[in-house]
């Protein structure tokens, strides 16, 4: 078509033959104008607040960055961030497969409700996720007096943190089941059933295989948003410095004191976790496009 | 194992999809149940398998109520349409699935699972492919591994539904063969679903007809085939042409000549079915006499077709396009070529009253191109 | 003769086992981590009486607030989307050296703790940062004001615009565009008459993700923001705030506002979904 036009424009204007192309594309200026926009965009709002991070924690030296992420405070803030990803992500992992085995391998009325409910944690305020659970168990709250009574501390301490971080994190993992699991349908797990498996037999060796990397997506993802979690853990944690910090209200912590290198030092310890999260969820994307049923929609 | 269903029923919402149907299965039959997508085939064969459940109706297998019987007392294989083949698993894990699964004391020991993998790939024409993986094979090769896997547990019932449906003409042709011999060999009752009647008709010993959830007609396929029960059976079975009649006082009025149908249909208007091979044609320049009923009007010839030693003339009759098969011999004898005019007598049609035609062909029409289809060329014979 | 009953069951008949255990966990797992608190937190608001909800709702401060985190959110939102579609197309359409890993980047402001977001953002913006020194001899003061709290949220946000567009440009059909190419049309027209027009659903969902997202954010905020009430107050603050005072009454009054917009947004996005499918038959 395009040798068409160009000889049609050559018979008519008698002019030398100009090629005529398709406007399939912009002109090349309009281009890089765009490009360059598009990554001066993102220079500004992405790269520069990751390079910040590192620059001001190394700001007075390797040595004072060092001595920072060793004070103890800041180890016992360590402590507790990995130890609530570590009860918390294995929780909404079962949560997840028991929610999406339930919802894609059977018809029942309620579903679409069922599922509003497992993103509710998702979309609300991370603050309001802390303040049910002072409601609940504050001591002005629903059980307070009762547990002020029988000397167990949920507010301001440990299991407090981490049933905060349970409800934000909640829906990770079955969000990325469910599309997956739909898509797959159950003709697999039926086969399998029919050919004598039991219900766990089916699960581990057929279900299981079949979702893995769809499951590992969402451990990830569930893994860093328990470990960065900040709204609502700083609503139930009190700040006791050592015991119930976590690493991003340690941060908080530093921050307001002024102690702007330390802080900045155990952040740039989220973000090495945090790019670490980006990398491998690049390696997952990936390995297996085809496998992961939705667009990456967060 | 003989199979006996009785009052089948089951609904999907609002739709019927089953309606009341019984079907004996006797022991060692090669069964195909046949009909267009939405008949209620594939249902039938999910409830049998213990896939489904029906709503109403009671289903026993070898004697025993089949809701006492649990999954493995079933003895029963399936195959899937899509295969339902485990991806993560190689061909040989595959087949083996069946009997890796089975509790400790019904477990096979390893080398018996072995052997009796090998004995299946061998059977099915897999030897060699004990470590390939599934997206690895074609799509005749993955039907095989599904076919190997089901009758790994050495079911007495095997179940397959649409097994060849997505696969090229050729290699279909060849898993029919295959499947038929093991059926043979093995000794096994097979339920098969298709909507692909060439297939039905050329593998099954007998035939279930199905429309719209009920049995229209079983049968041997020749039993169909030649002697048709109810309209859809008709249009759906190989190519058929309609004429219009009226039935008066009992008989049918066709063409020229009146026939005696038993059982009478009531009077009104009919429909005469007759298939291709069975009007026989003739130059419409003189008399035409016949036993068979002659139609009135002449016919214009609008498009041959010679293919090895048959010919297909098509013709246009009444505002209707008519499809005639003979003999090449035949066409040439007659001297016929495009434009001319014909007369049609036709044989052993089959009637039904025109209200029981509306209800049961409306549906069929759709998947049926023959009539309508105006061909350009012209040809010559 | 056995007659079986699979009508009038709450779910359908299936041979899949583990319905009673899968559901139950769910259920079980939902109603004490999601359910109850929820439920307590209405209760906790209903219970404040229909004076406190107006006395709480009318004072400035509250006011306030609300104008700054719905503005905010929504301007941020707004910029987010015409950014995020330039972001989106550039990533899809052209190539460039570094492209992958800038597209991998993309989801940086998703998996940054909030935390560490509001503190480099703070850094960056304040009067000896990078940017700040540069804005603020210009008369334009970033950290500590309203503007603060706008870049925290076009951070947050930018993310979810490039992931919902991204996709669908990516399937984008180039026989269309070939189409309109054919019947002469010149490269802006068939941008606005066809490579957009499929688009707008998506848009719509991501400048949604991003303003639901950014009328809750807390952690990258409170550190660029002034915090003045008044001012620069999020509602989310606000929250804290009245929390800290012991003032659960109207702390919950809040709550429950912001949570009911959550689910109206989380309702409209479903249904933005919903019809983004259908219009492009996925």
């Amino acid at each position: 078509m395009a040798e068409v036009a160009a000889h049609a424009s050559s018979v008519f204007e008698q002019a030398a033959p100009q090629e005529v192309k398709l406007p399939l594309s912009e002109p090349p200026a309009v281009r890089v104008a765009l490009i360059v926009a598009a990554l001066g965009f993102l220079v500004v709002f992405l790269i520069m607040p990751l390079l910040v991070v590192l620059t001001e924690a190394l700001r007075q030296g390797v040595q004072a960055y060092a001595t920072a992420i060793v004070e103890p405070e800041a180890v016992a803030a360590i402590q507790l961030t990995l130890l609530t990803a570590a009860i918390v992500v294995p929780l909404n992992v079962m949560f997840g497969i028991a929610a999406a085995w339930a919802i894609t391998k059977f018809d029942f009325p309620g579903k679409s409700f069922l599922i509003t409910l497992i993103d509710l944690p998702f979309s609300v305020s991370p603050v309001i996720g802390g303040m049910v659970f002072v409601l609940l168990f504050g001591l002005q709250g629903l059980f307070g007096p009762w547990l002020f009574a029988h000397g167990i501390k949920i507010i301001f301490a440990v299991p407090g943190i981490i049933i905060a971080t349970l409800f934000v994190t909640l829906p990770f993992v079955a969000r990325e089941l469910i599309p997956l699991m739909q898509k797959q349908g159950t003709d697999a797990e039926e086969a399998a059933l029919m050919l004598g498996a039991s219900g766990w037999q089916t699960f581990r060796r057929v279900t299981l295989p079949n979702i893995k990397w769809g499951l590992l997506y969402g451990v990830l993802l569930c893994n860093g948003r328990a470990i960065g979690e900040f709204g609502a853990v700083a609503v139930v944690s009190g700040h006791i410095a050592g015991l119930t910090n976590t690493m991003p209200l340690h941060v908080e912590v530093l921050y307001n004191d002024y102690d702007f290198v330390a802080a900045f030092a155990v952040a740039s310890l989220l973000t090495l976790m945090a790019l670490a999260t980006l990398a491998f969820k690049t390696f997952l994307e990936w390995r297996s496009s085809a496998l992961l049923a939705r667009p990456r929609v967060h | 194992m003989r199979i006996e269903l009785n009052g089948l029923t089951k609904r999907f919402g609002d739709t019927l999809v089953l309606d009341h149907v019984d079907l004996e299965i006797r022991e060692g039959e090669f069964l195909g149940l046949l009909g267009p997508s939405g008949s209620g085939k594939t249902t039938l064969l999910r409830i049998l398998a213990g896939l489904e459940v029906a709503d109403f109706g009671s289903l026993s297998i070898g004697d025993r109520n089949a809701n006492e019987l649990p999954f493995e007392l079933r003895q029963m294989g399936f195959v899937f349409q899509n295969y339902a083949l485990f991806e993560h698993m190689s061909v040989f894990e595959n087949v083996a699935f069946g009997l890796r699964v089975r509790p400790r004391r019904r477990r096979p020991k390893q080398v018996e699972i072995n052997e009796r993998v090998q004995k299946l790939l061998d059977l099915v024409q897999l030897e060699g492919f004990e470590t390939r993986f599934p997206a690895q094979l074609s799509g005749g090769q993955r039907q095989r591994v599904a076919l190997a896997r089901a009758l790994a547990t050495e079911p007495k019932i095997l179940l397959l539904d649409e097994p060849f449906g997505a696969l090229d003409a050729k290699v279909r042709v060849e898993l029919r063969r295959s499947l038929r011999e093991i059926h043979d060999t093995a000794g096994l009752t097979t339920v098969f679903v298709t909507h692909d009647q060439d297939e039905a008709l050329d593998l099954a010993d007998r035939v279930a007809i199905m429309s719209r959830g009920q049995i229209e007609q079983i049968g041997t396929p020749s039993d169909i085939f030649e002697e048709p029960k109810t309209p859809f059976v008709i249009d759906f079975l190989g190519r058929t042409n309609a004429f219009n009649c009226e039935v008066s006082d009992g008989k049918v009025k066709l063409g020229d000549k009146l026939i005696i149908i038993d059982p009478p249909l009531p009077d009104g208007q009919a429909v005469a079915f007759v298939r291709p091979a069975n009007i026989v044609l003739a130059k419409a320049n003189g008399t035409v006499t016949s036993e068979d009923p002659v139609l009135p009007h002449s016919a214009t010839v609008r498009f041959i077709s010679e293919i090895g030693p048959w010919a297909t003339v098509e013709l246009l009759y009444q505002g209707q396009f008519i499809e005639v098969e003979m003999m090449r011999e035949k066409l040439h004898e007659l001297e016929l070529a495009v434009g001319d005019q014909c007369v049609m007598s036709v044989r052993f049609p089959r009637v039904f009253s025109r209200g029981q035609v509306e209800r049961q062909v409306a549906d069929v029409r759709k998947m049926k191109g023959l009539r309508g289809r105006f061909r350009q060329r012209r040809n010559r014979s | 003769m056995a007659i079986s009953l699979a009508a009038g069951r709450f779910r359908q008949h299936s041979i899949i086992p583990g319905f009673g255990l899968t559901f139950g966990i769910t259920l079980t797992y939902l109603g004490l981590i999601v359910l109850i608190p929820l439920a307590v937190l209405f209760a906790e608001a209903a219970g404040a009486g229909g004076a406190k909800v107006w006395a709480e709702l009318s004072t400035a401060r509250t006011l306030s607030a609300f104008r700054v985190s719905f503005g905010s959110a929504l301007l941020a939102a707004l910029i987010n989307a015409v950014a995020g579609l330039l972001v989106a197309w550039v990533l899809v359409r052209y190539d460039f050296p570094g492209r992958r890993f800038i597209d991998a980047l993309i989801d940086l402001p998703f998996a940054l703790p909030t935390a560490v977001a509001g503190i480099s953002l703070t850094a960056l913006y304040s009067g000896n940062g990078w940017i700040g020194s540069i804005l603020e001899p210009a008369g334009i003061k970033v950290a500590f004001t309203p503007l603060g709290i706008l870049v925290a949220l076009i951070f947050v946000g930018l993310p979810f615009v490039v992931r919902t567009v991204e996709p669908v440009l990516r399937e984008s059909g180039k026989n269309l565009e070939e189409a309109a190419a054919l019947l002469g049309a010149p490269r802006w027209r068939i941008l606005y008459h066809v490579v957009f027009p499929p688009l707008l659903p998506a848009l719509m969902t991501g400048f949604t993700l991003a303003f639901a997202r950014a009328i809750g954010e807390y952690g990258s905020v409170i550190f660029i923001a002034g915090n003045m009430p008044g001012v620069s107050e999020i509602l989310p603050l606000l929250i804290v705030v009245k929390l800290e005072q012991f003032d659960y009454a109207g702390a919950t009054v809040l709550a429950s506002l912001m949570l009911i917009a959550s689910f109206i947004l989380l309702f409209a996005i479903n249904l933005l979904q919903a019809w983004t499918r259908r219009r492009q038959g996925g």
